[in-house]
């Protein structure tokens, strides 16, 4: 079987996120890196791999993204994907939820994947739901959040939490599924692995090669227009307390409670 | 755009979920200011659903409410459903309450309908006769707002962010639809349904509540956090992320997929403040920090902020807690 994993490049956890004010968009001149969410996604098709219940052929990363989003790629590859596509196009700049949901299951349909991987949550944009677009594009069952997968007699038996609990749902292939964080600890690449990633398969697509109509994308073909940012309402800050003598920082503590007779 | 808005509500055990009753709440207030009309959609077994029960949505702000035999906590049926409903009825925008469901509900909508969607949303506005979502980014840092130019606008709305107010609206008329369930939305089946996983603890009529997450380390070290809880008088919650690794109950989780609680005291151990844990506390009196990451989210909206390692602190915490109670 075939197994796609989605990725996605993400400014450094280190870098100040911000939005351009002159664009609208996420200022993403800063460092980057691969989408600490979706090394759980790869991980988890690593493991579908070696635990043999199923063969598994192949293993793709995909996405769309600027030319800089190549890194995220050798990264996917470093970390165990065969392979990589990566959907380019000037024409994308400015997709919103549902047009990078649909361009990205263009991508996907051209690969016939018998499951599709991607992680709970992009590190920018937090929309939570490119997995369950996507699922819709392609006609295929979806569920997020997933926190253990198991392939049982060609099924995956998932088990995830939602409002009341846990539940746990068979799902029948093809199928795309969102990975939550604890569903595994993602292993380290291989210095050789690092150096041997560039070395992999990388095809480039253009919106023309998928049959991606050009006005269901970008910023004219998206069905949000996003603007007027601003701040929230001021909030009071607290007060901090640097832990240096913790004897001394207690006292502290317990007088501030004392005060709001919390004590 | 359609005036008319449908409200998802989501329900479980003979009830209807608090936040979908919000959503139905925040609809009847919208559609009043657009000149349309809120209804509400159930899916379901209909014997977990009956008249009597549906109608009451009516309360909240929903006139009608349409109920739809289909397979129950799976969000692919309800989208054929909603589907189905809008384009019989041409709604204008439908809404959901915070959760899990309505996020992929909402996300299955959007790509079926080739609508516009924004999740998160906190606030909704009525401009032009149209509604604008607006939308906490970046960690809360800047509030976006979205305008939609599709046909039907979806809208999601944060846990907690629509209050549930009974109205004067009678009761619901209850209309019955049959819907085509897609081949693939069968494709995924339920085998169990919310299980608890761990003891069965009372964390929301605590004044007090100290919570650890994945900063303690170890399941282990709950022991710091229970410690102060008895010192202190209160009891114990926890993250998401603790939870699932299968530290503590998942009675003791706090935010968008546990409880929402609003003590006097929130003392939280060890989290980052992750938005959906936040939006499950943020409500408390007095929030108290201890984190080692003077950069934790926690630290922007924790009233007292300790930076530092709880191995260190809470032990201390806890011994001068007692002494101060003793004296
Ligand atoms: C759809 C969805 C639903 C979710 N529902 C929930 C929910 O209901 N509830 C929930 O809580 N989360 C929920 N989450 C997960 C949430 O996004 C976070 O991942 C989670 O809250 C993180 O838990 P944490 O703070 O314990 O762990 P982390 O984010 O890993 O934070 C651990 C913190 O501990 C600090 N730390 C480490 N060691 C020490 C030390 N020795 N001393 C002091 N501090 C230390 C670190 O600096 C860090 O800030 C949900 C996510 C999604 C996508
Ligand atoms: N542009 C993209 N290219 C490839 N995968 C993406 C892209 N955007 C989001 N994803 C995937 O969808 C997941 C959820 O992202 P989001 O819905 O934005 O929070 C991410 O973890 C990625 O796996």
């Amino acid at each position: 079987m075939k197994i796609c994993v989605l990725v996605k490049e993400v400014p450094d956890a280190a870098v100040q996120k911000r939005i351009n004010p002159s664009t609208g968009r996420m200022d993403r001149s800063g460092e980057k890196n691969l989408n600490p969410y979706d090394t759980h996604a790869i991980e988890a098709a690593m493991q579908v791999r070696e635990g043999g219940a199923v063969e598994v052929d192949e293993i793709v990363a995909v996405t769309m993204g600027p030319e800089s989003a190549i890194r995220a790629l050798h990264k996917a590859v470093s970390l165990g994907a065969d392979r990589s596509v990566h959907l380019s196009d000037d024409a994308l700049a400015g997709s919103d939820i549902n047009a990078t949901g649909y361009a990205l299951s263009k991508a996907l349909a051209a690969e016939q994947p018998d499951l599709v991987l991607l992680g709970q949550q992009s590190d920018d944009g937090e929309c939570y739901t490119i997995g369950a677009v996507v699922a819709d594009h392609l006609s295929m069952p979806s569920l997020t959040q997933v926190i253990k997968m198991d392939v049982e007699g060609g099924e995956l038996r998932c088990e995830r939490q939602a409002e009341y609990g846990y539940d746990t749902v068979s799902v029948q292939m093809p199928a795309v599924i969102s990975v939550g964080d604890a569903i595994n600890e993602p292993r380290y690449p291989s210095l050789k692995a690092i150096m041997g990633a560039k070395k992999k398969p990388l095809d480039k697509k253009a919106i023309g090669d998928l049959e991606i109509e050009a006005d269901r994308v970008g910023e004219a073909g998206s069905k949000v227009a996003c603007g007027d940012f601003h701040d929230p309402p001021a909030k009071t800050a607290g007060e901090i307390i640097e832990d240096e003598d913790t004897n001394e920082t207690v006292e502290k503590v317990v007088a501030w409670l004392d005060e709001r007779k919390l004590i | 755009m359609a005036k008319d808005i449908l409200v998802y509500v989501l329900h479980y055990d003979g009830a209807f979920n608090k936040n979908s009753l919000g959503a139905v709440s925040e609809g009847g207030r919208l559609a009043g200011e657009l000149g349309g009309e809120c209804h509400a959609i159930v899916v379901g077994d209909k014997s977990g659903l009956p008249d009597e029960l549906c109608a009451t949505v009516g309360k909240w702000g929903a006139s009608k409410v349409f109920r739809v035999e289909a397979p129950e906590g799976l969000a692919q049926p309800v989208v054929d459903a909603m589907a189905h409903v809008i384009s019989e009825n041409g709604h204008g925008y439908a809404l959901f309450g915070g959760g899990l469901l309505g996020f992929e509900i909402g996300a299955g909508l959007c790509a079926r309908l080739d609508a516009g969607v924004t999740m998160e949303v906190t606030s909704v506005a009525v401009e032009d006769g149209k509604l604008v979502a607006e939308r906490p980014i970046l960690q809360d840092s800047s509030i976006s707002r979205s305008r939609y130019k599709s046909d039907v606008g979806v809208i999601i709305g944060r846990l907690n962010a629509f209050e549930a107010a009974e109205g004067d609206g009678g009761s619901a008329e209850v209309v019955d639809v049959d819907v085509q369930i897609s081949d693939y939305s069968t494709h995924a089946k339920m085998v169990q349904r919310g299980e608890q996983r761990g003891a069965d603890v009372n964390i929301e009529d605590a004044d007090i509540l100290v919570a650890g997450g994945r900063g303690l380390g170890k399941a282990e070290s709950f022991k710091l956090c229970e410690d102060l809880a008895e010192a202190l008088g209160g009891a114990v919650a926890a993250t998401r992320a603790v939870v699932d690794a299968g530290w503590y109950p998942y009675a003791a989780q706090i935010g968008q997929t546990g409880k929402s609680v609003a003590p006097k005291l929130y003392l939280a151990a060890g989290i980052s403040g992750a938005i959906q844990h936040k939006v499950g506390m943020q409500g408390s009196e007095n929030i108290v920090a201890i984190n080692k990451d003077s950069n934790a989210p926690i630290f922007e909206f924790a009233d007292l902020g300790i930076i530092g390692d709880l191995n260190k602190v809470l032990p201390k915490l806890t011994e001068a807690v007692k002494a101060k109670k003793a004296s």
